[in-house]
């Protein structure tokens, strides 16, 4: 993308009010392109690697401000919206308002990489089958499968069975990546993170656990609900994950800290889902809610819009469409779509996923998918630690001046104990000072590396922190990083 | 209350004809693309791959000298040509592109010709030897149906200074080891006992230096300033000279002699020195009390240096048998190219387009390089250069991580060079060790490191 230079000395004249305003606009869609924080220059040596790492930073607030400017005049479609005038409610407002085969028994259905391919987890096995029905693979080494998930990036096909075994398969060649034991029982709540190909699993005692394929623990176990937990989902951006329990609670919960962000009452949601836009559709028995976040972190989750079906019909599943305003509702007696305007994504981007692809265009775009094929060691916690600067661990430990603070206020805590005054002749001054001294030495004892050093002060090292406080007759001995 | 729903109609999204480019639609937000990190490192861990696969940087070698070549010249109006002089007084004219065959000969030299050169408008050329003659020839106009010239054509020496033949053995008493043309203008330079500025017409040089009592090894013009030329001699001394003034105007004194001299076409004022020592060092022509850079790599004298005229980076041909390729600003090679059948290589060339590395080695063979070892020669589409420079800014952005930097720093070096670089790796450390323990054991300030860009330089005079 060609990116002019800018006049830099047009950016500090005094700008007319309108055009102040599209700036400040601007610079808050910046925000969302700049991908977080700029790396912090200061600290390095290296005078060449500097000035070329400012060199591309500055282009990187150029492409920023680019792709800012993009979005705001040149993207085709804007999104959906609802707008009440007055005293009217937007949940008040109908459906009615705005418009007019395998005879087992299949728990789950997922698609693979693109709709070519399926995959349904039936009464016994699961299998994998071609668009028009044919059966490719029975994948027998599952077992009776509750949930099935697809990991787009990864292309691994993720399970939950009966006993409670989490079973990951490579779909691209066949291998099982992973089969892990949970230890917590059969469950049949399992969602995958988009974000970062988390897969999460609710449980009957409460916690939702998150795994990935590599490791036999659960990378996060955190308990969301005092009973057992029926539905999760997640927000598009990562950073937000819902949970409904059966004591009629759904809680909003930020995943960076891990902490309940939200917890709205009232109703026992069977199933939960988050559009692109951030709006949340809960179904329960035959009604479905739609919840919309007033404000931009996601705290504010608060009635939209709501649907009921006729009576008889128990919502099983509900999904929101991608790049549609649609909201897809499975219930007992089939399958019903509904409206829900300023869901979808308005402006899609070809290359991740063209509604109006061609086959020639799907075909290109499964061997680019597979070439970027991601191994299943990448799945982490945080997806943009990936090529990011480790943590310099010096400041973690600390230093020698800090732990001799430390000890001298433990042993002013251990002499300033008020000592009960035994009686009946107990009382004796020399048992007093003997059991002060005691007292004294257990605070000391808790600091073992200054003990120790104190004995072999000579095969020390001397360290860089410890180079403040040498004589400076043997500063010249400080070791130097 | 208003509403307003997504509706997509489908001619706006879709194309109308067969022959009609597809509409592309771009969303830049980072929330459509989760984990683009991870799959930009994958696609920078492939784009590595790919580039080693398709690594194959010999193209041909040039067969037909008798004996070590031991000069080249390009011809600067002439992509195709290249002149090339051996131990045996034999001059050819290759054509590099389509034949890389003979196009025209030079004999006449009777012992080794030492120095070679073409001037800017391509019309002449000037060798020396060790006969002690400098012979000007007329190189002949490539003719329009260059491919058809597959026969060898022996030319007449059209332009020698005729009737003054007999008189250059006189005047010359000495073998003059280095010839180089000024690129504006109709003066040449020739090295040897002395540095003597010659113009075409004239059978006496215009100007003579003398400095001392060694002999000028190699002379290069500078080409922004066409009056200024740089010469190294054999008391390890590089000098800067201005035809206009009569003695030096810079001198540097090193530990160890240069070879060679190349400035770069991009700075003028800098240029960079080929050292017995194996290293290059580059200098600002102002400054001369520090060397800019370094370039370390060479195990051996490294024998001949050229700029690529992009002034970026520069190649150099060593004794140890290999070529390099350097950044001009870096301080260590970016590429290695060796064979088993190339011995000594004495000159190097960087082609005028700066896709091809030339050089003559010892083993009486003209060697064509790509500079950019994995590169697509020919015609490249627009789709295919665009693919292209993503790779390499991808796998630029992902260098230092240790997967991909393994797989890129990864040359194969023959087992000589290998185990002469260990060697000296570990000579310097430990000599490394000993001056920081010497220096933490001595008075503060007595002891002064040296740094490697004033090291080999003992002093500048004038």
């Amino acid at each position: 993308m060609e990116v002019a230079l800018e006049d830099n000395n047009l950016m500090e004249k005094v700008l007319p009010p309108d055009e102040q305003e599209i700036d400040v606009e601007l610079e808050a869609k910046e925000k969302k392109y700049l991908r977080g924080e700029g790396a912090n220059l200061e600290s390095l040596k290296d005078k060449k690697l500097k000035t070329q790492l400012a060199s591309r930073e500055k282009l990187y607030g150029k492409s920023a401000k680019a792709a800012a400017k993009i979005e705001k005049w040149l993207l085709p479609a804007s999104a959906g919206y609802l707008e009440t005038e007055g005293l009217e409610k937007t949940w008040r407002i109908k459906q009615t308002d705005i418009a007019k085969e395998v005879r087992e028994t299949v728990r789950d259905v997922a698609f693979l990489h693109n709709d070519q391919f399926f995959a349904a987890a039936q009464k016994k096995y699961s299998y994998i089958y071609a668009r028009d029905g044919t059966e490719l693979h029975c994948l027998k080494e599952r077992g009776p499968v509750a949930r099935l998930r697809f990991l787009k990036n990864h292309f691994l096909l993720a399970s939950i069975n009966k006993i409670g075994q989490l079973h990951y398969q490579d779909v691209t060649y066949g291998d099982m990546v992973a089969s892990i034991r949970t230890g917590k029982g059969r469950t049949d709540v399992m969602e995958v993170n988009p974000y970062n190909g988390v897969v999460a699993l609710g449980h009957s005692g409460g916690t939702v656990t998150m795994w990935k394929p590599t490791s036999q623990a659960p990378l996060v176990q955190m308990q969301c609900h005092p009973g057992p937990v029926s539905a999760v989902a997640f927000h598009p951006n990562g950073h937000l994950m819902a949970t409904s329990g059966k004591e009629r609670k759904v809680k909003i919960w930020d995943l960076r800290k891990f902490e309940e962000v939200q917890t709205i009452h009232g109703f026992h949601a069977k199933t939960l889902s988050f559009s692109q836009k951030g709006l949340l559709a809960a179904g329960t028995g035959s009604f479905v809610q739609v919840l919309g976040d007033s404000s931009g972190g996601g705290g504010g989750y608060s009635r939209y819009m709501s649907h009921s079906m006729v009576k008889g019909y128990q919502v099983e599943k509900v999904m929101f469409r991608p790049y549609e305003d649609v909201l897809g509702i499975g219930h007992s007696m089939g399958w019903s779509s509904v409206l829900i305007p300023g869901s979808g994504e308005p402006n899609f981007d070809s290359w991740v996923a063209n509604p109006f692809e061609t086959s020639k265009q799907r075909r290109e775009k499964e061997v680019h998918l597979l070439l970027d094929k991601l191994p299943p060691e990448t799945i982490m916690l945080d997806p943009s630690k990936i090529g990011a600067m480790r943590p310099s661990r010096r400041k973690e430990r600390p230093t020698r001046g800090e732990i001799e603070v430390e000890k001298e206020v433990a042993i002013e805590a251990a002499k300033s104990v008020e000592m009960k005054k035994k009686t009946k002749g107990r009382n004796k001054p020399s048992k007093r000072t003997k059991k002060k001294k005691e007292l004294v030495e257990n605070a000391k004892k808790t600091f073992p590396e200054l003990e120790h050093s104190n004995i072999a002060g000579k095969k020390r090292r001397i360290g860089e922190d410890a180079a403040a406080e040498l004589p400076a007759s043997l500063k010249r001995f400080a070791r130097k990083n | 209350m208003r509403i307003k729903t997504i509706s997509r109609s489908v001619d706006e999204f879709t194309r109308e004809r067969s022959q009609d480019l597809q509409r592309v639609f771009h969303n830049f937000d980072p929330s459509l693309r989760p984990m683009e990190k991870a799959v930009e490192y994958q696609r920078a861990l492939t784009a590595a791959k790919l580039e080693k696969i398709f690594a194959r940087p010999f193209v041909g070698a040039m067969d037909g000298h008798r004996d070590g070549i031991s000069c080249m010249a390009k011809n600067p109006n002439y992509l195709k040509g290249i002149f090339s002089a051996s131990m045996d007084g034999d001059i050819r004219l290759w054509d590099i592109a389509t034949s890389r065959r003979t196009v025209c000969q030079f004999p006449g030299h009777l012992g080794a010709v030492r120095g070679l050169t073409v001037s800017t408008d391509g019309n002449v050329l000037v060798s020396c030897g060790t006969d002690c003659n400098v012979r000007l020839w007329s190189v002949p106009r490539p003719s329009l149906e260059d491919s058809d010239l597959s026969s060898e054509k022996s030319t007449e020496v059209v332009h020698s200074i005729c009737g003054l033949y007999l008189q250059e053995c006189v005047i010359l008493s000495f073998t003059s080891r280095a010839v180089d043309h000024q690129f504006e203008g109709d003066l040449f330079a020739t090295a040897g006992a002395q540095l003597d500025i010659w113009n075409h017409n004239r059978s006496q040089p215009v100007q003579s230096f003398t400095s001392g009592s060694h002999s000028v090894i190699s002379v290069r013009f500078n080409p922004g300033e066409p009056d200024i030329l740089a010469t190294s001699s054999g008391d390890n001394h590089i000098s800067i000279y201005d035809i206009r003034m009569s003695s030096a105007a810079r001198k540097i004194l090193m530990r160890t002699k240069t070879n060679s001299i190349a400035w770069n076409p991009m700075e003028p004022m800098n240029f960079t020195a080929a050292n017995e020592d194996g290293n290059c060092y580059s200098f600002d022509g102002r400054k001369n009390e520090e060397a800019k850079c370094v370039h370390k790599d060479h195990v051996s004298a490294v024998m001949d240096i050229d700029f690529s005229p992009t002034g970026r980076e520069f190649v150099t041909g060593s004794y140890d048998r290999s070529v390099r390729i350097f950044p001009y600003n870096g301080g260590h090679s970016r590429e290695i190219y060796h064979t088993k059948r190339m011995q000594r290589v004495f000159c190097v060339k960087y082609s005028s387009d700066a896709t091809y590395v030339i050089s003559g080695s010892d083993d009486t063979n003209l060697r064509l390089w790509k500079a950019k070892a994995s590169e697509q020669l020919g015609v490249i589409l627009p789709r295919e250069q665009k693919k292209h420079e993503y790779n390499e800014a991808v796998k630029n952005r992902y260098k230092h991580l240790p997967e991909i930097k393994r797989i890129v720093r990864h040359r194969h070096l023959p087992k000589p060079i290998y185990k002469a670089k260990a060697e000296s790796r570990a000579m310097n450390d430990a000599k490394r060790r000993k001056d920081d323990r010497r220096k933490a054991h001595s008075a503060p300030g007595t002891v002064v490191t040296e740094s490697h860009r004033t090291r080999r330089i003992i002093k500048e005079v004038e």
